[in-house]
């Protein structure tokens, strides 16, 4: 038999685990799925398992998620780890395969917590071997407690900083920081502080991160261009121009980040309406103040929904839920409100910081609109001068140039070329973004090998028969 | 600025037609869609295929048969004009039986097809064994397969980039990002677009897929065509394990394998069903167990353009002189018909192909 | 069998070392860890060719999206990134067979 449940959230972060609590607490029966081995997602990635170095190395805002994710071992709460979600049906059929089984249930609503990735990065070389993101390196010292030393980092953003911090701490600091944003860019943000106590409080943590840094006598560079990483098979160093000279810097790895993006994958699967932020810079799905999107029963919330951070996506998490209560049926319209007021009121005190981080760190230009020689699909290899072409024969959106020259194709399913297309596609044919559209994303959102959906069917039909 | 032909619908049937206009000095534009349309050019299954096509009507064998024989000679045109290669292979393709009565029922089919053929229909019967030969990875539940010489491959996407690219080459027009909303007709035609642009043309081919049921009447066709969904899916590359295509799977140049394809009357629901593709999934595997473990990396479902009794329509208008039709399921097949042989049927030549059992009349 | 590596644990491991094998070659690795953070920590640095240019790849994302860290695993291909290490699995670098040297 196929199970049911109330609600089926996927992805265990902060926003997965706060809509799966609510929820439980409003008597659903809740569902949770995650790809990764235990609760956290990628903010409080492993938190339960850390030990004492290495809270200490990666600080308070890392081991406070240790409370959230223990909330979660509850007997009325199903979580199930290592479950790929490769497919969402119906607005209320999810396939999913935990090591190499698939299996199916069914769900009243959906919340869709899968947070966010970091922004792709392409700059020349940045594909070589030992080239990875500022994330990825955080990630390995929280999950396997693994530093890189030998590294270089660049680009823009508050995680710059923390990665770089926790390095320092780590006894391996980076051989030097490079960043992207400009004196400007940081003027010009100054203006978002003033009224915002949260920006300012960012704003403090900023900089005690940076003395950090700067007491470790690592070598700053801001308002770095012309971004390169060079090696042969990989990396052997990374160049760029600090405005005044070209420098070279020889290292074994190279840290890339300018910001983090929806993961809009799972959503745009089953068909939810996406709009262009031009603060963000990137694409964020139409909801409504609950996270509930245009499709019955399919709710965002997290980073997903658009960037916010942490704390911003656990109350989204809440809000869902008690929406999702509301249309279930466990809440009243009015307690549903009177519950989401002083959640609504904490959201909103966390989002009064964004414009500030928004402004102070944007994007790396040059990655935005990246040289022609620069690959951008890096599964199938195609180049932004690749796509530039395209639009001369013709392309207007992502889907035509994905056909003519195969970008999106590989499997990552466009999760790293998605954006730089739909941007290049755009400057090229002087549209907007919003005009020039996405892929389509089809299931499955994640790999699913043949014998496992064929096992599928094998085992719904033997259990019809009995 | 007016073309002497303006043709409706910019996918492979469209730039096909266009490609063997422009060949003939004709001054072409073409108006194309944009990213969201209905392409079939862009979901198919990218067989260049003759069995089982036109059992009931010869001549439709006859002609996918015609385009089938010059294709190679078409693949030489576009590497000439476009320097791309479009991993044309025809080496034949099979049909697979998973039980020996279903094999003698389609031999028996094909023999009777081959004499109204004349004898030109090439094809073997691989018992599980001989196949087991040609297809070292053939799984024991396959009885055995018909072998049809004549059938194979391209890669339809190369296809349609290369068309693309060749048509602008001649000197085509080829505007994008426009529907056609109305068309008057007096000396010569006017095509109104919904941004508002209007395309002269002294005579417009329709080839607009599914999109000429809406706009035929307009140019006096009935343009009975509707979608069918199919379903595919692509896997990871793989190692070339594959020989040769056939409906149920085929392995691209690239290296995925391609499995094919549902037949579903869904309207234009053109979305992906969990339940599809296992189906489609189950026969792959059935047919090559080695596929169980390959991972699938895309799955898409696209709408097969299809008239009535499935053949292609070739109408020349009868209310608007100089309008005419071009709607196919097999635009990758018929390809090579479409840019080579078709513009005579056009042109009104002397030796035109003879396609009076593909008009409208039969509807 | 340990090559130089950028890539260091910061703590000894207190769980069991199991023995792997990659591209044949005997390692040992941490049993129930990350087995991309176990191969970068164990020097490897090529996890797969690309089909297109059979130029080597490395992990980029360590969180499951990227899927720059693809291997065989016993026979399928994996995001080494999403495994855990197992006692005796076979890795092999992914190519398809295409790259210069597959």
């Amino acid at each position: 038999m196929m199970r049911d449940f109330d609600l089926v959230v996927i992805g265990a972060g902060p926003a997965g685990i706060s809509g799966a609590i609510t929820a439980a607490n409003e008597g659903l029966s809740v569902l949770l799925l995650d790809e990764q081995p235990r609760a956290g997602g990628q903010i409080y990635r492993n938190v339960e398992r850390t030990n004492q170095s290495r809270s200490e190395i990666l600080g308070s805002d890392y081991t406070k998620g240790l409370g959230l994710v223990q909330s979660l071992n509850r007997a009325d709460i199903e979580h199930i780890h290592g479950a790929n979600v490769w497919q969402i049906e119906n607005q209320n059929t999810v396939y999913y395969s935990v090591n190499g089984t698939a299996s199916v249930c069914r769900a009243k609503c959906i919340l869709l917590a899968t947070g966010a990735i970091e922004r792709p990065m392409p700059v020349p070389g940045w594909t070589l071997p030992g080239v990875m993101t500022a994330g990825a390196a955080q990630i390995l010292l929280k999950q396997s407690g693994i530093v890189c030393e030998n590294a270089v980092i660049a680009g823009s953003g508050p995680l710059l900083y923390l990665v770089a911090a926790q390095m320092v701490r780590a006894g391996t600091p980076p051989l030097a920081l490079l960043e992207t944003q400009t004196k400007t860019d940081f003027l010009a943000s100054m203006r978002y502080v003033t009224g915002a106590l949260r920006g300012a409080s960012y704003l403090v943590k900023g900089l005690s991160l940076l003395a950090e840094i700067r007491k470790a006598r690592v070598p700053r560079y801001v308002g770095v261009t012309d971004i390169a990483i060079d090696g042969h098979d990989k990396v052997e160093g990374i160049s760029f121009n600090d405005g005044r000279k070209k420098h070279t810097i020889p290292c074994g790895t190279a840290l890339l980040h300018h910001g983090v993006v929806p993961n809009t994958q799972a959503a745009r699967s089953v068909g939810v309406k996406h709009q262009w932020n031009d603060q963000q810079h990137c694409f964020v799905p139409e909801v409504d103040l609950w996270g509930h999107t245009a499709s019955d029963g399919i709710y965002v919330a997290g980073d997903g929904a658009g960037i916010g951070g942490a704390n911003v996506a656990a109350l989204t998490g809440e809000l869902a839920a008690l929406d999702i209560a509301r249309t279930l049926g466990a809440l009243s319209e009015s307690e549903r409100d009177k519950k989401a007021a002083p959640i609504t009121q904490k959201r909103n005190r966390e989002l009064a910081a964004r414009p500030f981080i928004d402004r102070a760190y944007p994007p790396y230009a040059n990655a935005l609109a990246p040289e022609d020689s620069t690959i951008i699909c890096r599964c199938e290899e195609v180049t932004a001068g690749d796509i530039r072409q395209y639009a001369k024969l013709g392309c207007i959106g992502p889907n035509q140039t994905k056909a003519f020259g195969r970008s999106g194709m590989g499997p990552c399913q466009g999760r790293y070329c998605g954006l730089a297309v739909t941007e290049i596609l755009a400057a090229e044919n002087q549209i907007s973004p919003d005009q020039t559209g996405y892929y389509r994303i089809r299931p499955p959102i994640k790999p699913v090998t043949l014998g496992e959906l064929v096992g599928l069917e094998l085992t719904e039909e033997k259990e019809s028969a009995e | 600025m007016e073309s002497d032909y303006v043709i409706v619908g910019g996918g492979v049937v469209g730039l096909s037609v266009a490609w063997g206009l422009l060949s003939r000095g004709k001054s072409v534009t073409v108006i194309d869609g944009d990213d969201g349309s209905f392409r079939a050019s862009r979901g198919n299954f990218g067989l260049v295929w003759v069995q089982s096509k036109g059992l009931n009507q010869p001549r439709y064998a006859q002609w996918s048969q015609q385009s089938a024989a010059i294709w190679n000679s078409f693949a030489d045109d576009i590497h000439g004009n476009t320097g791309h290669r479009v991993a044309l292979e025809q080496k034949g393709g099979y049909s697979f039986h998973f039980s020996e009565q279903d094999l003698y029922e389609t031999v028996e089919q094909y023999n009777r097809l081959k004499s109204q053929l004349g004898g030109n229909y090439p094809f073997e019967i691989l018992g599980h064994n001989e196949l087991k030969k040609e297809e070292p990875e053939i799984g024991p539940s396959v009885a055995g397969a018909i072998l049809h010489h004549q059938d194979g491959h391209v890669n339809p996407l190369k296809l349609l980039k290369a068309l693309a690219q060749g048509v602008r080459n001649q000197g085509g027009h080829i505007v994008n990002g426009r529907k056609v909303q109305s068309v008057t007709h007096d000396t010569s035609f006017r095509l109104r677009c919904d941004d508002g642009s209007v395309i002269e043309g002294s005579k417009v081919v329709l080839c607009a897929g599914l999109g000429a049921a809406e706009l035929g009447p307009q140019l006096g066709f009935k343009a009975p065509v509707r979608p069918q969904r199919g379903q595919v899916i692509i896997t990871e590359k793989l190692p070339k394990f594959m020989n040769r295509p056939s409906l149920i799977a085929r392995q691209v140049d690239e290296g995925g394998i391609q499995i094919g394809a549902t037949n579903e009357e869904v309207g234009y629901q053109d979305n992906v069903t969990g339940g599809g593709i296992a189906e489609i999934a189950e026969q792959a595997v059935k047919t090559y167990p080695i596929l169980s473990r390959a991972q699938i990396v895309r799955t898409w479902g696209a709408l097969r353009v299809l008239s009535p009794d499935g053949l292609p329509i070739y109408q020349k208008s009868k209310t608007m002189p100089g309008a005419f039709l071009v709607t196919c399921h097999s635009g990758i097949t018929l390809s090579a018909a479409h840019a080579k042989i078709l513009p005579d049927w056009l042109e009104g030549a002397s030796d035109a192909p003879d396609l009076e059992v593909f008009n409208e009349d039969r509807f | 069998m340990k090559i130089a590596s950028d890539f260091r644990a910061l703590e000894p491991s207190d769980t069991t070392q199991v023995a792997v094998r990659f591209n044949d070659a005997p390692l040992k690795l941490t049993k129930g860890e990350n087995l991309a953070a176990q191969l970068l920590a164990a020097g490897v640095l090529q996890f797969r060719k690309t089909a297109v240019s059979g130029k080597p790849r490395s992990p980029y994302c360590m969180m499951g999206a990227c899927f720059e860290c693809l291997v065989f695993v016993n026979g399928t291909a994996r995001q080494a990134c999403m495994t855990e290490v197992t006692e005796g699995m076979e890795i092999v670098m992914h190519t398809v067979g295409n790259g210069d040297d597959a």
